[in-house]
């Protein structure tokens, strides 16, 4: 096992204002409704803590506003996140904590897709497997450890 | 000797290590309490302890001297003699030496030095022997923290009460001080210690005294704390603030600590804590008036300097937040450290010469920044940087134009003309000809910049000359040099600001900023103190007829249209306030009546609700301007409603609903400090009025009545008894002569009353003129007598049984405020409260009255009124809603009567379908469920607020708490019928009462019954949850659930019904009507989710189910916290 710090001292990004939505729809109909938006997807996810660091993953650009794709009508849903260092073995825990905080937050009519963006990792291909896949997926939730990892990772910061 | 006896008990006790504190603490008070009875003697309880005080035993020896001296702790108050506090003070002084007993040696020093002055105090003498004994035998950084307290407390108190003494020992003790306090670190400690030093510094002011020799050791001691880092501890109560303060006050103590704690300041306040910055600036403002100019003028560069450094840091993310528009986003990035600096700055500045101006002024960087902004020309498009960095440079100089009237006539030479000058303006005009505006010179763009600076430099002046008229010396601030400059030049900066102020439209967007900073310019020019000077009458006649002509004429643009009313507001209010009655006249003449004239042209440009907002803006800037314009306001009102009565026409009826919301909402709050001339005209106008009207067939209604009943009420509700009551002689005189239906109640017509019960008989006209009647009844003060009671009553009662609510509620306010023994109205003197109750029930439950008072009361001889039971009709369902309204008259008064009343809506509750089965009613289907509804519903008129009558506004009388007593006795009589009853339409309607007596009560009241209530009240919410129209009540009912759920004394209730609450919980983050009521619902689940794991864990399954549906709820908030509330869900497994 490799101790110390995969990527000990990364670079820390300044959080972007939060985009304004355009078309904010009218507080008083109360049957209106707001669709589900990338934004509010993105809001889900960017406060995820990165598993080393004390910073959230949009603080290190490992997220970012584009990162989200989303087809409502389908139902599907594309996260792709960019690594610090190429080699981070942490790539996977990153991807879990993503998959688990989706899967909490969206209701279940849609697919989620999580991938690392194409060419920033020495193993891509086999992260990109391993993310999405269910059984692999539900096997790693067995594991006591990287639930507690993942939990962490997901606990509200209130920053 | 029975005392003796005692005393030996009590002393014994105390020296006794092994008793408890408590009893050691009453040992104490009592033999205080035998020296306070003069029981015995302070003499006879030292002889009594001297084995005590002097046994060679240390533990018994210290407890012994702590006695004495807690004893002579409670004896502060009692007079003792100059020989016994003598010896005292000896023998304490004497003790410090033994630092085995150390501690009661110095309570008893402590205790010594606090005497209180009638009671006998030390003498100088004493007090020199006693510090020097400390001086000499204290080691203080060597004994343990409470000693450390004692031992500062007792320097403290020295230095307090007997400084002559302690300067008098001159270097020993400032050395003594120094050695004590030096490595102090415990909080409260360092408040003594803080404390000590800056007394020390004011007993040793002579420049050659042993403070001024030692300064650099005494401040190396002290300066260590700087800045305070100190995070709170729970159990010690001083805050950061508390200890920050007192060693600021230390720091400014003496001015020999100067040459070390200037430079100190600065070295801190470059460094990258903002603590440290803020508390660096505070110290340094401190310090400066503290320490004199001539020690401060030594650093005056240097301060100069960190200023600049601190003030130009601008950071980063404030761009993007001040990248806003010009004119409102020019306000610097208000942080405390901006204000800090600014605030030293001007001290520094108002307190220095020339020379500091001088570097200021001749700052390479100023110079440069000034530049700069000149040479930009007018381009409008400024980068948020440069924008940031002339906010910075005006505020700088509009601090320093404000520091003192020296200063400001250096801006103005300096800088201000130069500025004037590239606005192309001539600094001295000798024509006063303003009005002549040259056509032939090209208006030329103005510099935004330069205008910025210019319009910040004369605000500041004019918050100087605002500063110097207030003084009351004679100083007059026009002989200053920059006024004089200022006189000069105004006419042709007026001119500048003038030309152009309204953009071509193209450009529109572009110039808005300079435009409202021009508008802003004007405004400071017009609310320039004095009468003549700098401002002349004619500029300002001028100023204010450009702003009158933007608001009437340039109402497109909305910027500019505001910021113009708002500035004449300001001058309005300006001129209000002081006394220059010129200025004050031709605002009037040629703002407020230009103003006025365009209200009665009906064919103005100008659209009608902006003219309105216009003018209650400018007449909420002063009375008179008030008065003038409700007096205009009421002369067209009345014009208009005569107009309106011949042609009828809508768009006049569209002004004339504005112009009546208009003075209910905005001009009636500021009548209330005036006279009652123009409420009183108003009200008897519109009478006049529906007077006039009656010949024609024209009738007003809809939005037009409600906006006359609103403004008659608020109009009557001001005036006075007497007045009032012409109000209502009038009124009455108008109906009685033009209603289409008899006020003169004749008894034997009861019956046939009754049968014409129906609208019939009553026209719009009717409707009109008596909702006016009742508006005007509804806000009488209690005190005003109606003289023909019975007859007003009478036609209220009539137009009440015809389903006209105002009546209704003007009943009620007849109820609530009607004396309860009428004795000065001889002429109507049977016409009790009870009687018209009386003949009110009668008359509104028509021949039903005697079911539905029969056992709630035994006085109504009904079988006169009802003799056959057969024919007994159902009462009215809008009779059943106005009796509502009386019963709210009642309860808010507390009267007993209610009982009555409560008891009709009980019984349409519980036995109408009874009653209806037994009788015979034929339409009862459609007429049960509305009525029981009505009766539900009563009871939220009887306990909700009212905006249109029986509130505060109209006088209503209010017993206090009479919401929770009304609750308190309602609620078990509910709740039982709730128990009682088998069909679910009566218990449905129960719970719909239920649930606004619950609502409506105050929360506190209802959670102190919430465990009975609570199982109820989750009934009520899933009753109710069925019915779309019931959506605010549920959510008002879920707002109680979760002021259970938050209320600490509630947490135990909540565990108990944690399933049930759950249950209706989950039922609710679904309620497809009111998102408010889902969200609540899911904060209220994050809240249980709080509750003891073993309770709650059972439920988590279903939560969670039932939040996996609301992720894919219409509305985002819900998403959101529906993702918070899993999440609290899903941790607790």
């Amino acid at each position: 096992m490799v101790s110390g710090l995969i990527n000990a001292n990364p670079t820390v990004y300044e959080k972007k204002e939060r985009r304004i939505r355009d078309h904010p729809s009218d507080p008083t109909d109360e049957y209106a409704v707001e669709p589900i938006d990338d934004l509010e997807i993105f809001d889900h996810i960017r406060d995820i803590k990165d598993p080393e660091h004390p910073y959230s993953l949009e603080e290190l650009k490992v997220l970012t506003e584009e990162s989200v794709e989303l087809d409502d009508k389908r139902g599907h849903v594309r996260v792709t996140f960019t690594p610090t260092v190429e080699h981070c073995s942490m790539a996977t825990v990153i991807g879990l904590c993503l998959r688990v905080k989706l899967m909490r937050s969206l209701p279940s009519r849609y697919k989620v897709d999580i991938r690392v963006a194409p060419g920033t990792h020495a193993t891509e291909a086999a992260v990109n497997k391993q993310l999405n896949d269910k059984e692999r997926v539900a096997a790693a939730l067995e594991n006591p450890n990287l639930v507690d990892m993942v939990d962490e990772c997901l606990a509200p910061s209130y920053a | 000797m029975e005392p003796n006896k005692s005393l030996v008990q009590q002393i014994e006790s105390f020296v006794d290590s092994s008793t408890t504190p408590a009893q050691q603490i009453a040992s104490v008070n009592s033999i205080a309490s035998l020296l306070k009875n003069d029981s015995i003697t302070m003499e006879f309880l030292v002889k009594e302890m001297e084995l005590y005080l002097t046994t060679t035993d240390p533990i018994l020896r210290a407890r012994g001297i702590l006695l004495l001296a807690e004893v002579l702790g409670h004896l502060q108050q009692k007079p003792l003699d100059r020989a016994t506090i003598h010896t005292l003070v000896g023998f304490f002084s004497e003790r410090l030496a033994d630092w085995r007993a150390l501690r009661g040696a110095l309570v008893g020093c402590l205790a010594l030095v606090r005497r209180k002055i009638n009671a006998g105090v030390i003498i100088r003498s004493d007090a020199k022997m006693l510090a020097q004994s400390f001086l000499e035998n204290l080691q203080v950084q060597s004994l343990g923290l409470h000693d450390r307290k004692l031992s500062f407390e007792l320097l403290d108190g020295l230095l307090d009460r007997y400084p002559e003494t302690i300067s008098a020992l001159g270097d020993h003790v400032v050395y003594g001080v120094c050695e004590a306090i030096e490595g102090e670190k415990d909080p409260q400690c360092l408040m003594h210690v803080f404390h000590v030093v800056e007394g020390l510094a004011q007993i040793f002011p002579d420049p050659s005294g042993p403070v001024a020799n030692f300064a650099e050791d005494f401040f190396d001691i002290i300066g260590r704390y700087f800045p305070i880092h100190y995070t709170h501890s729970e159990d010690v109560d001083i805050s950061r603030d508390d200890l920050s303060r007192a060693l600021m006050m230390a720091f400014s103590a003496s001015p020999f600590f100067e040459p070390f704690a200037i430079p100190l300041l600065l070295e801190k306040l470059s460094s990258n804590l903002p603590l440290a910055k803020i508390d660096s600036l505070k110290y340094l403002s401190c310090c400066t008036v503290k320490y004199g100019p001539e020690r401060t003028a030594k650093h005056a560069e240097a301060i100069w300097s960190s200023l600049k450094a601190t003030l130009c840091n601008f950071p980063r993310d404030d761009i993007s937040s001040s990248a806003s528009d010009l004119s409102n986003g020019m306000d610097f990035e208000e942080n405390e450290i901006t204000e800090e600096a600014l605030g030293l700055l001007q001290k520094v500045a108002s307190q220095q010469n020339t020379s500091f101006l001088n570097l200021v002024l001749e700052d390479k960087d100023i110079i440069s920044l000034v530049k700069s902004f000149t040479a930009a020309g007018s381009s409008v498009s400024v980068s948020p940087k440069s924008k940031q960095e002339l906010c910075f440079v005006g505020r700088l100089f509009s601090v320093l134009a404000k520091a003192s009237t020296s200063s400001c006539n250096m801006v103005f030479d300096s800088l201000f003309l130069r500025l004037l000058e590239n606005l192309g303006v001539a600094a001295s005009t000798s024509s006063k000809d303003v009005l002549v505006i040259e056509s032939n010179s090209p208006c030329q763009k103005l510099n935004s910049g330069v205008l910025y600076l210019c319009i910040e430099i004369l605000g500041a002046c004019r918050e100087l000359a605002v500063a110097s008229t207030e003084l009351p010396s004679s100083f007059n601030f026009i002989d200053d040099a920059w006024c004089q400059t200022l006189v000069g030049c105004s006419s042709s900066l007026m001119k500048a600001l003038i030309s152009d102020l309204v953009p071509i439209s193209n450009e529109m967007y572009r110039e808005i900023d300079i435009s409202s900073l021009k508008v802003k310019g004007l405004q400071i020019l017009a609310t320039f103190p004095g009468d003549t000077a700098p401002v002349s009458k004619s500029l300002f006649e001028n100023i204010v007829t450009t702003l009158i002509s933007i608001v009437t004429n340039n109402f497109n643009v909305t910027a500019l249209w505001k910021a113009s009313v708002n500035a004449l507001a300001e001058i309005g209010t300006f001129l209000n306030d002081s006394s220059y009655s010129e200025k004050s006249l031709s605002y009037m003449s040629t703002a407020v009546e230009r103003m006025i004239v365009l209200i009665s042209l009906d064919d103005s440009t100008m659209p009608y609700s902006l003219l309105l907002e216009a003018l209650s803006k400018i007449s909420a800037s002063g009375y008179t301007y008030l008065s003038r314009i409700a007096q205009e306001l009421q002369e067209v009102m009345s014009a208009k409603f005569t107009k309106l009565y011949v042609d009828g026409d809508v768009k006049i009826r569209e002004e004339l609903v504005q112009l009546l919301d208009c003075y209910s909402k905005n001009l009636w709050s500021d009548l209330l400090q005036g006279t009652e001339s123009v409420p009183l005209r108003l009200a008897i106008d519109i009478w006049d009025q529906s007077e006039a009207a009656m010949g024609s067939n024209f009738c007003v209604e809809g939005e037009l009545l409600d906006a006359t009943k609103m403004a008659l009420k608020l109009a009557v509700a001001v005036l006075s008894e007497e007045n009032q009551l012409r109000i209502v002689a009038k009124a009455f005189e108008v109906i009685s002569s033009n209603l289409s239906f008899s006020p003169n109640f004749v008894p034997s017509k009861l019956e046939k009353l009754q049968t014409s019960e129906d609208t019939d008989g009553f026209t719009s006209k009717d409707e009109w003129l008596i909702s006016l009647f009742a508006s005007v009844i509804i806000a009488l003060r209690p005190k005003t007598q109606i003289y023909n009671i019975k007859a007003v009553f009478e036609s209220l009662l009539m137009a009440f049984l015809k389903g006209h609510m105002t009546s209704a509620q003007a009943l009620g306010s007849i109820f609530n405020k009607m004396p309860l023994k009428n004795e000065n109205m001889h002429d109507s003197s049977y016409f009790y409260l009870d009687d018209a109750l009386t003949l009110v029930l009668e008359r509104s439950l028509g021949s039903c009255s005697d079911h539905f008072l029969s056992s709630s009361s035994e006085m109504y001889g009904s079988d006169e009124l009802c003799p056959s039971v057969a024919v007994c009709a159902p009462p009215q369902v809008h009779c059943i809603s106005g009796l509502a309204w009386i019963g709210k008259g009642l309860l808010m008064r507390g009267h007993e009567k209610l009982k009555d009343i409560t008891m009709v809506f009980l019984r349409c509750l519980v036995e109408i379908e009874a009653l209806a089965e037994n009788r015979g009613w034929s339409d009862r289907e459609e007429m049960c469920p509305s009525l029981a509804k009505s009766a539900a519903d009563a009871f939220h008129v009887l306990m909700g607020d009212s905006e249109d009558c029986l509130n505060k506004t109209f006088h209503a009388t209010a017993r206090p708490l009479y919401k929770q007593r009304f609750f308190s006795t309602v609620m078990p009589i509910l709740l039982s019928d709730v128990k009682k009853t088998h069909s679910p339409t009566v218990r449905s309607m129960l719970y719909r009462a239920i649930g606004h007596v619950i609502c409506n009560t105050p929360l506190a009241a209802v959670l102190s019954e919430i465990k009975k209530l609570l199982p109820v009240l989750l009934d009520v919410i899933s009753v109710l949850s069925e019915d779309i129209l019931s959506k605010d009540m549920i959510y008002n009912l879920l707002l109680v659930l979760s002021g259970l759920l938050m209320y600490k004394g509630g947490q135990d209730i909540a565990v108990e019904n944690a399933r049930i609450i759950v249950n209706c919980l989950t039922g609710l983050v679904s309620y497809p009507h009111k998102m408010l009521v889902r969200e609540t619902a899911i904060q209220c689940l994050v809240a249980v989710s709080g509750l003891p794991h073993t309770r709650i864990y059972p439920m988590r399954l279903q939560v969670l189910s039932a939040l996996s549906k609301v992720l894919d709820d219409p509305k985002r908030n819900v998403r959101q916290e529906a993702v918070r509330c899993r999440q609290a869900w899903s941790s607790i497994a």
